[in-house]
């Protein structure tokens, strides 16, 4: 098998799957030509606790399993530590990606950070911008 | 349910082939190049087989050299003509865009000794036609390599009208008949080939065994040295009931053509009737010039890979040109050579299907891949965006 029964277990059967219309905040990463979106929703109580997460995401089986266990990874958690949330703690916790999708991961992580930064912009909180560097894909430039 | 729809990519050998190589298995083991009765008796029926697949297309047994594949026929064709054409100061190649990598890599590879490669425009319908292979023969031309038939979207090219093109300038014409022999009427006389590769695997004989066809007087130039099998041409003992076994799926397949693709072609079109009917969706390449169970289809929204992984979890084999199906960044260079953008062409699906399939097998997959899309586009940032509005659709 390509995959992990724990990747498949998430594609199968992804967790948290939908939109939530009163996020605190939204998150999209990546590129339709590339063939990966994925959309993160957030909802933040006062003390700044994950109450809620929400993912949708247009790519393969890995980057729906990727989204699916990185929103499992948040829920609960604070944004600081949501914010620690690393690609290989993805790939660890699903068991191993094939080398050429691990930058399904690195999309995971930057989908929670995208929708963190947007919850700060929204809430006026002040952060450190290099925290949350652009994403970017080379290969669609 | 299993319903086995990636008949493109291999078949499921045919059950006379199969005996034919457990027989040869048991009987033939000897090396045909033993001088010896259990040698020789080998050799029989390695000249046997020859002069069957030499019948079966139109050619003479001297020009069949049996190969590992359709690959190494490929290769063996293509720098075989090069080095013809470079002695003669020739170094012009023509090709389109959207061959096998089997060809296209060849040719970079010449690209990058110096040939001169033209790939002509498929056109959004998937056809090249002859007199832009006309208008593309220069004086320094010395190979047209052209498919039979694309193995992705299934169009068929017009290869007699070529080799007539190729034969009147005097250019050597070889086609990558991969998907086309045991399908369609394959005549290297009437389709003015001067060269053909196949591949047995394609139309249920065993894997790792093809041939090509070269026409007498065409040199070939070695890929594999080291013996005098093949005439020389091709070191290697020879596999002879890999061989045997690949002679008679083709005759078989050639006797039970007409019924089986009366019968292909029916369900095919149960599929693409079927399956069209899901809205923004796209039926890739020209349906009347076409492989009888090749259906290759775009669904918008939504991407190759993950489509297959859920039909497969309803008991369907497909395949997909997106970019994670093709492991690369870019989706099929195929789909892109008919102008399909990225985003469309990431959601891909080729199903291929034989005279083994069933009718309700249609059925299913025609229930099924509705049910599948739909569900991946519920989960789509890009199919959100296009039906809010935010992005255009493109089919």
């Amino acid at each position: 098998m390509l995959y992990s029964e724990k990747v498949m277990d998430h594609f199968m059967n992804p967790r948290n799957v939908g939109k939530m219309d009163d996020a605190d905040g939204i998150g999209e990463v990546g590129n339709a030509k590339c063939g990966d979106i994925m959309k993160m929703y957030i909802k933040v109580d006062k003390d700044g606790i994950i109450t809620d997460v929400k993912f949708n995401t247009f790519g393969c089986g890995s980057a729906i399993a990727t989204s699916s266990i990185a929103t499992e990874m948040i829920k609960g958690r604070s944004i600081d530590e949501a914010l620690t949330l690393s690609n290989r703690a993805v790939v660890e916790a699903l068991d191993g990606l094939p080398a050429h999708k691990i930058h399904c991961s690195v999309l995971a992580e930057e989908a929670v950070k995208a929708a963190v930064k947007d919850y700060y912009d929204k809430n006026g909180i002040e952060y450190d911008k290099d925290m949350f560097q652009e994403y970017s894909c080379e290969h669609c430039e | 349910m299993r319903v086995y729809a990636d008949n493109a990519a291999t078949t499921k050998m045919s059950e006379k082939a199969k005996g034919v190589m457990i027989d040869y298995l048991d009987k033939y083991y000897g090396n045909a190049s033993s001088l010896h009765s259990t040698g020789q008796e080998a050799a029989e029926k390695l000249q046997e087989a020859r002069k069957s697949i030499a019948d079966a297309i139109g050619a003479d047994p001297i020009e069949i050299y049996f190969t590992s594949g359709g690959s190494e026929a490929d290769n063996q064709a293509i720098v075989s003509a090069a080095i013809i054409g470079k002695r003669k100061g020739k170094m012009h190649i023509i090709s389109t865009a959207f061959e096998h990598h089997a060809v296209l890599h060849t040719l970079n590879k010449l690209e990058k000794e110096g040939y001169e490669i033209t790939l002509l425009d498929v056109h959004e319908n998937g056809m090249v036609t002859a007199q832009q292979v006309a208008d593309a023969i220069r004086e320094d031309t010395c190979l047209v390599t052209i498919m039979y038939a694309n193995n992705e979207i299934g169009t068929v090219q017009p290869i007699a009208e070529i080799g007539e093109v190729c034969r009147k300038a005097g250019v050597i014409f070889h086609t990558d008949a991969v998907q086309a022999m045991g399908h369609l009427p394959v005549n290297v006389k009437k389709d003015k080939v001067d060269m053909l590769s196949a591949s047995a695997h394609k139309f249920k004989g065993p894997k790792g065994v093809g041939f090509l066809y070269a026409k007498r007087g065409i040199i070939l130039s070695n890929i594999i040295e080291g013996g005098a099998q093949e005439r020389g041409k091709r070191a290697g003992t020879e596999n002879i009931p890999a061989i045997a076994a690949m002679a008679a799926a083709l005759n078989e397949s050639i006797e039970n053509m007409e019924t089986a693709n009366e019968k292909i072609v029916k369900m095919r079109d149960m599929l693409v009737d079927g399956l069209s009917k899901v809205p923004h969706s796209k039926v890739n390449g020209d349906m009347s010039s076409h492989l009888p169970g090749t259906v290759n289809m775009c669904f918008e929204g939504i991407e190759g890979e993950s489509l297959l992984l859920l039909l497969d979890a309803n008991g369907i084999c497909a395949s997909s040109g997106s970019a994670c199906t093709s492991g690369s960044l870019d989706p099929s260079h195929v789909l892109l050579a008919l102008g399909i953008p990225h985003e469309v062409a990431h959601g891909s699906l080729r199903l291929s299907i034989s005279d083994e399939n069933t009718e309700e097998e249609m059925e299913h997959i025609i229930k099924t891949v509705p049910k599948v899309v739909d569900y991946l586009r519920n989960m789509s940032p890009v199919w959100e965006a296009l039906e809010k509005g935010e992005r255009e659709h493109i089919i």
